[in-house]
């Protein structure tokens, strides 16, 4: 299976969400953009949030360190923690060259309440990175 | 407010090259080409070029010159001999820190004896502005701004020198440390130095402008086979903080003095009186409030500039100034500016964006070049 970056949500913070239906629940998996991993590069270090932990939108769920900063990692999505990829602090030289299949970060059960109309479709968010430079 | 950027000499090479240009003191610099770690360890195993152009570059020349550098910096220059380098500071009457310089004493082929101060770039309009009004006081010395008419390229790592020597033509490891002269390459004049910014072995050139590019790609090719690359200001950054240099707007700014900034080896206080002295005489005999020293926070999270530091029982007691991972030694790094008091203390905390880590005080820098 091999996510299409282009069916994709992003939040204009950089972090992608795949929305699906897994066992009758709404489910994000969320993760960070390919634009926003080259322009951190030289990753050192990830912090990854609490299995369980409830988020809200905008939320500061953990951060990605790379030598120059830190970048926080925001929820573009509410709703509970339900797998964090344990992994990819250990992996982060391989993010990189997989942003969107091996680097989701955590899938989050996402909340009824739960709006992404603030989000952005693919062609929105690729017209804000070509913005940014 | 926008302003325009400027462009160094060497700007269309960088682009050319993979260079992630950012906006740096008014102008476009690289931060980095493919990587800040891979350029760092090139300057440690073999040797990086920087684009330094940026970097203000003031010549004086006239009568009494060695008087009004003595008159503006904390370190006495008065005495400093044809193809010497000194480090100083250019203080405010209270003491604190305008900016901190390079002073070179260099003579050119024609015997034209002058001054060049090499002052960061982000206060080079600054420190023009602070001295444009002193000058008036020193009617035969003459003050020019080189920075536009010139280039500064520096050639950092073990293999440096030896690259050096086989592209120019004179041996460069002739020259000293701390020394600079006047040399003809490629029949143009270049300043050389042993001078730099990084903890390693190297020089620095200050070129024309329009010669920027040729020396700049036969530095490259002439250690071609020794693997030496471009490397932006990210490393740099990494670069100098391993080698416990401060930086101008973190380290140092107008509000700390050159004693408290643990710099008083580039301050000459006895029998002499320049601008700031007595402020500085003032806190030496008080004994400056604060060290600046090197932390290790426990784990693998950097502390950054901002990040508070704690003594153990929870109270703010200093401030990191610079920080983050060391790509030579694998953990992450700080230095930080913590009270008098706390200087040996190593039940240090700091306050990492919300999280409180243990921290180990160590003496700077943190990273020393092995004996060659």
């Amino acid at each position: 299976m091999s996510r299409d970056e282009s069916k994709l949500l992003y939040a204009e913070s950089h972090e992608w969400v795949d929305l699906a239906q897994e066992d009758g629940k709404a489910v994000g998996t969320i993760g960070l953009s390919g634009f926003a991993l080259e322009q951190l590069n030289d990753l050192v270090y990830m912090e990854l949030p609490e299995l369980g932990r409830e988020l809200s939108v905008g939320e500061e769920f953990g951060e990605v360190e790379s030598v120059k900063a830190v970048s926080p990692l925001y929820s573009p999505v509410s709703g509970k923690v339900i797998a964090v990829h344990e992994d990819l602090p250990e992996r982060l030289e391989e993010l990189n060259d997989d942003p969107y299949d091996f680097g989701w970060i955590v899938k989050v059960e996402v909340s009824e309440a739960n709006s992404v109309e603030s989000l952005l479709d693919h062609a929105a968010y690729q017209k804000q990175c070509a913005e940014a430079g | 407010m926008t302003t325009e950027l400027a462009k160094t000499p060497l700007d269309a090479w960088h682009r050319a090259n993979g260079g992630k240009m950012v906006p740096f003191a008014g102008y476009e610099m690289p931060v980095q080409y493919e990587s800040i770690v891979s350029e760092h360890q090139a300057c440690r195993n073999v040797a990086a070029l920087f684009d330094v152009s940026h970097t203000g570059r003031l010549r004086f020349d006239g009568d009494g010159t060695e008087h009004f550098l003595d008159h503006i910096l904390t370190r006495k220059v008065a005495d400093l001999p044809v193809g010497g380098v000194r480090y100083g500071l250019i203080c405010n009457q209270g003491g604190g820190i305008l900016d901190d310089v390079l002073v070179s004493h260099v003579e050119t082929p024609s015997q034209r004896r002058f001054h060049l101060m090499v002052v960061n770039a982000s206060n080079r309009e600054k420190i023009l502005q602070w001295l444009t009004p002193i000058l008036d006081d020193f009617p035969t010395v003459t003050m020019s701004d080189r920075t536009e008419l010139t280039a500064m390229i520096a050639v950092q790592g073990p293999a440096a020198m030896d690259a050096c020597k086989r592209l120019f033509s004179f041996d460069p490891t002739r020259l000293k440390y701390y020394r600079a002269v006047i040399t003809d390459q490629f029949s143009k004049p270049v300043i050389v130095s042993r001078t730099g910014y990084t903890g390693e072995d190297g020089l620095e050139l200050i070129v024309r402008a329009e010669e920027a590019n040729r020396i700049w790609e036969n530095l490259l090719l002439a250690g071609r086979h020794d693997g030496f690359i471009a490397a932006g200001l990210g490393a740099r950054d990494t670069l100098r903080l391993e080698a416990g240099m401060p930086l101008y707007g973190h380290e140092l700014n107008e509000s700390i003095d050159p004693l408290s900034a643990g710099l008083g080896f580039a301050c000459t206080l006895q029998e002499r009186v320049f601008l700031g002295s007595e402020a500085l005489l003032k806190i030496a005999g008080a004994g400056p409030s604060t060290v600046r020293v090197g932390l290790i926070p426990e784990g693998k999270r950097s502390a950054r500039e901002g990040c508070p530091v704690l003594d153990n029982e929870g109270r703010k007691i200093g401030e990191v100034t610079s920080g983050g991972p060391s790509p030579t030694l694998g953990y992450p790094i700080a230095m930080a500016y913590v009270d008098k008091a706390n200087a040996g203390d190593n039940e240090l905390k700091i306050d990492i964006r919300g999280k409180i880590v243990d921290a180990k005080q160590v003496s700077l820098p943190f990273y020393k070049r092995p004996k060659s």
